[in-house]
């Protein structure tokens, strides 16, 4: 009993990292209806620069974060740019393919300069034992993380003005552009935020397991099944989904062999998508 | 011009054409390509067009369900590696005879996609195009722990699988010419359905779908049979290819890599028409093949086919055969 | 003489003696992993065939019929993957005319590259390919260089035995062919012998977070672990056991902890002990070519850093080789794979012998395994031979 707890407890804290990551991608969605599909890519980028900054400065990684999200937030608003800016609008499969085609440049060009072998970032943090399980500080430090920045992205889209404009062109972009928002400009920043926050939550992940260029796709994966669970375009419903993803997770394992659970998830994937398109956490939202 | 417009267009100018110029040039290439390497005796050439052949398979069934009927399928290698897996399994643990095991293949993953599509197809857009991506990977997981068909491992054909077919240098030739010939039925299948009734109702399908229903097509069934069709001959080829690699696993079968790179063929080449598969997925073969013994820009493989595919989707979504037709129009005749 | 006649003198001494000039050589082709996660071991392994090349070049060549033949290496990356390896070796026969292989590394790929080698009827030797599996389809010209998988925990769950009789033992391994091979077969035999096994999970290849699985490992308050798979998630899972305190008295992953690197991990390398096919401090007394220490201070020297057992593998598939071109006096395929059948001999390796029984023609039915753990001596992490007794170098830690 105590064993399953504990996984339970485990599951939830690194699935709340998992949330943070589907949280860019359904906000994008959200907002411009365009199915990100350098999200992988991106959370590689976070990998990789929290790498290179814990062994250039030696600082701790949760210090670097705000440079990460920076760096990301930068690369976010050039992708739009160079790739997403002319498909707005276009048929779905045109955005899909030019998204696609970005992860491919990034990622081979991720390989070339770094191989596929595997990265680690060295991290230790004290942890906190409990009748014989361990909860590692890493772990709980990466949920604390998450939570912060999702409690952040919050407050910007409900109390910040830049924010409220995000969600009013989410809303109806015409009658915003109306209003004299300048919606392309809002679209380019939030395709920054969502890149900002695959990139952050890349990052954490690095802080717990490692990692090389490919390991984006299996987390991109992941992050479908968690935005799918929330809600496609519900910011709320993404890390909630998350953190669900990792109960169910977390409640499986004890009680079958842990490759299974890989097909639980994408057999919830399915199911969820034909039966509740709006997603479990639809949270009746105009 | 749209691509569904442009499919309109091309088939008022095709029809101009006698109705059995453009199915002989498809078996006329399909001849070249068994004979040139074989009267060569030229095994490196074999090898590279073995895989355009598989290539080109999948991309033109693929083509049925995102150039005519606009469903956008991620996950389209599903078909390929579970066809792989059953001929495999038939061949080694029944000992069944290659053709037949490899069209056991492909009836049983069409029959299963035929039940499947009802269900997903009821999907749109990018949830589709989302739930495919599902579907192959909890088929790859559910097989990677499926014992019977070897787990994570996959199952080793034995060295002497080769000898009823008369040994692995004559069995590698007879598996050649049946891609070779899969391929061609590809092509010749696609050809059809573009020419018949049940290709309309899927164009108009990919044109306005609720105006197509509301115009009395019946979308499900017409929906579910292409995505069955569509699976067919990819799972064919799936059995064929993993014969002869001697080695099917979870993770070479269900490659979404591999699966999105048919999709680039297809934009490549253009989608909709039965010629731009072909083109993009050939062109797209010899350049992997190009860039994969350089060892420097192997590594940049990725990015170049992402670039190629970048261009492509911004400024000619229409393909090379769309880019052609414009500026040629005489070519109509030969690109369909 | 003028300087015309002295002219046409030398050249057609020089015309004369050319064809004796020029030189005759060998091509033997492989894959490396140089990326993805085999890279680590791959390398070792490749660095152990150039480390035997570059010897035999200096010294001249292999000398077989009355010539000398240079070793020349036709080699590719195969990014860790089976396509490639099947792309590649078709390649490397095909348009490299390699006339010999070596096999890419560990289990999987060899079987990939084995497929091919057969399909041409080219002699292949194997070194990092420990699962039996690939030498009984019914091939004739494999040879297998290491121990094969079912060997590799015994002498593991004998130390164990020796140290705790009733310790409850958990099985962890990666599902690819080589750990799940050597994994199922120690704990049929562990069942076998009484051994109390508690838990037996397989893990997918791609697992970073094996939080899930350690909690099991602890629910099933397992005393030993058994299993692992090759560096990248062998090194992973001993950071991952320290650091969730897993309480475990006794770990033997397989492969990764076999490398210098592992010592990296620091204090989560303590203890932890590994099944390997060579250690440098062996003693064995080679017919040919040189000893361990010989070959550890040559490899040290070229490449700065200690050879481990994949590095020893990979020059002794040379030696080998060399050893039946010289015997057979030709390079022709039949006779070297005829002399390959024949051999029985020491080396620094160990004894080797292939089996000739067509149902699992070519596997190693000589070599023996060692087992080796982390320990600290004079404050640095330090490898020691702790099985068998005979080999031994320090006490077990229990």
């Amino acid at each position: 009993m105590i064993g399953v707890l504990a996984s339970v407890i485990d599951g939830v804290l690194v699935g709340s990292v998992y949330g943070l990551a589907a949280m860019g991608l359904t906000l994008i969605w959200g907002v411009m209806r365009v199915i990100n599909l350098t999200h992988g890519a991106m959370i590689v980028l976070g990998m990789f620069i929290i790498y290179f900054l814990a062994k250039a400065t030696g600082l701790s990684p949760y210090a670097s974060m705000p440079i990460v999200v920076v760096v990301a937030f930068g690369v976010g608003v050039a992708t739009y740019w160079i790739a997403v800016d002319r498909v707005i609008g276009r048929p779905i499969l045109m955005s899909l393919l030019a998204t696609f085609a970005c992860n491919m440049i990034l990622i081979g060009v991720g390989t070339a300069l770094w191989t596929t072998s595997p990265y680690n970032v060295p991290v230790s943090l004290p942890g906190i034992s409990w009748q014989g399980y361990t909860f590692t500080g890493t772990h709980m430090m990466a949920a604390a993380c998450a939570g912060l920045i999702a409690g952040l992205l919050y407050l910007f889209l409900n109390h910040v003005r830049y924010g409220k404009a995000i969600r009013a062109v989410a809303s109806n972009r015409e009658a915003a552009e109306l209003s004299g928002i300048p919606t392309r400009q809002v679209l380019a920043v939030t395709f920054g935020i969502g890149v900002a926050l695959a990139c952050a939550a890349g990052a954490l992940i690095a802080t717990l397991f490692p990692f090389t260029v490919l390991s984006g796709s299996s987390y991109q994966l992941k992050s479908f099944v968690v935005t799918v669970l929330g809600g496609l375009g519900n910011p709320a419903g993404a890390l909630l989904g998350g953190i669900a993803l990792g109960l169910i997770e977390g409640l499986a394992t004890p009680f079958m062999p842990v490759s299974w659970t890989p097909i639980i998830e994408f057999a919830l994937f399915v199911v969820v998508l034909l039966a509740f398109p709006r997603g479990i956490f639809a949270l009746s939202r105009a | 011009m749209s691509a569904s417009a442009e499919i309109g267009h091309q088939r008022a100018l095709a029809a101009a054409a006698p109705r059995a110029f453009f199915p002989s040039l498809l078996i006329l290439l399909g001849l070249a390509m068994a004979v040139v390497p074989y009267w060569s005796d030229d095994v490196q050439l074999r090898e590279g067009f073995l895989l355009a052949a598989v290539y080109i398979t999948l991309a033109s069934n693929l083509n049925v369900m995102i150039g005519y009927a606009g469903y956008i399928n991620f996950g389209n290698i599903v078909f390929f590696g579970l066809g792989g897996y059953v001929c495999v399994d038939l061949v080694t643990r029944l000992h069944w005879p290659l053709i037949a095991a490899a069209l056991a293949g492909g009836l049983a993953v069409s029959l299963l996609a035929l039940v499947f599509g009802f269900g997903i197809l009821r999907l749109r857009g990018a949830f589709f195009a989302l739930a495919t991506i599902g579907v192959n990977e909890a088929v790859r997981q559910f097989v990677a722990n499926f014992e019977p068909w070897g787990g994570a491992t996959g199952i080793y054909l034995t060295f002497d699988a080769y000898d009823p077919l008369g040994g692995p240098m004559a069995a590698l030739w007879l598996v050649y010419f049946l891609v070779v010939a899969v391929m061609v039925l590809s092509l010749l299948l696609s050809y059809a359905i573009k020419r018949s009734k049940f290709g309309l109702g899927l164009l108009a399908i990919g044109q306005n779908e609720d105006a197509a229903a509301v115009l009395g097509v019946r979308t499900p069934r017409l929906k579910a049979l292409a995505y069955s069709v569509s699976a067919f001959l990819p799972a064919v080829a799936g059995g064929l290819f993993f014969f002869k690699s001697g080695i099917i696993e979870p993770n070479g079968a269900f490659d979404l890599t591999l699966s999105i790179e048919a999709i680039v063929m297809i934009m490549l080449g253009g989608s909709g028409t039965v010629a731009g598969p072909l083109i993009g997925a050939f062109l797209y073969e010899e350049l992997r093949g190009l860039l994969l013994t350089s060892p420097t820009i192997s590594q940049l493989q990725l990015v170049i086919a992402g670039l190629v595919l970048l261009v492509m989707v911004l400024f000619a979504p229409g393909g090379l055969v769309g880019f052609v037709n414009q500026h040629w129009p005489r070519m109509r005749k030969f690109l369909q | 003489m003028n300087t015309n006649r002295l002219f046409l003198v030398a050249t057609a001494a020089l015309l004369v003696a050319a064809p004796a000039l020029a030189e005759d050589t060998i091509t033997i082709g492989f894959t490396v992993s140089q990326t993805g996660p085999l890279n680590n071991d791959s390398v070792s392994q490749m660095r152990g065939f150039e480390l035997w090349r570059d010897e035999v070049n200096a010294a001249g060549g292999i000398k077989a019929g009355g010539k000398q033949y240079k070793i020349n290496f036709a080699s590719y990356d195969d990014e860790s993957q089976n396509v490639r390896v099947q792309q590649l070796y078709t390649r490397l026969i095909v348009n490299d005319k390699a006339q010999f292989l070596f096999s890419p590394y560990s289990s999987g790929l060899v079987a990939t590259a084995a497929i091919i080698s057969e399909q041409y009827g080219k002699v292949m030797l194997t070194t990092g390919g420990a699962e039996e599996k690939t030498y009984q389809l019914g091939n004739k010209n494999l040879f297998q260089v290491y121990s094969p998988a079912g060997q590799y925990l015994a002498g593991a769950l004998d130390a164990l035995k020796e140290k705790n009789p009733k310790a409850q033992v958990a099985f962890v391994y990666k599902d690819d062919p080589f750990s799940k091979a050597v994994a199922q077969v120690t704990r049929d035999l562990a069942k076998r012998q009484g051994v109390n096994v508690v838990l037996d999970e397989s893990y997918s290849p791609s697992t970073t977070d094996f939080g899930p699985i350690i909690n099991k490992v602890i629910s099933a308050k397992a005393d030993a672990l058994l299993g692992g798979g090759h560096y990248p998630d062998g090194s992973t899972l001993a950071r991952q056991l320290y650091d969730q305190k897993a309480g475990l008295k006794w770990v033997t992953l397989l492969v990764a902890p076999d490398t210098p690197k592992f010592a990296e991990l620091g204090d989560a390398a303590m203890g932890i002990s590994v099944p390997s096919q060579w250690a440098p401090q062996v003693t064995f007394k080679p017919d040919f070519g040189p000893n361990a220490q010989e070959l550890d201070k040559r490899f040290t020297e070229k490449y700065k850093i200690g050879a481990g057992y994949h590095a020893a593998g990979g020059y002794t598939a040379g030696l080998l080789l060399q050893h039946a071109i010289e015997q057979s006096g030709s390079i022709d395929q039949a006779k070297v794979s005829a002399a390959l059948n024949k051999i029985d001999v020491t080396t620094l390796f160990g004894r080797t012998k292939f089996s000739n029984d067509p149902k699992e023609h070519g596997l190693q039915i000589a070599h023996a395994m060692v087992v080796g753990q982390w320990q600290k001596k004079g404050g640095q992490l330090v490898k020691e031979v702790i099985w068998p007794s005979a080999a031994r170098t320090a006490d077990i830690i229990y």
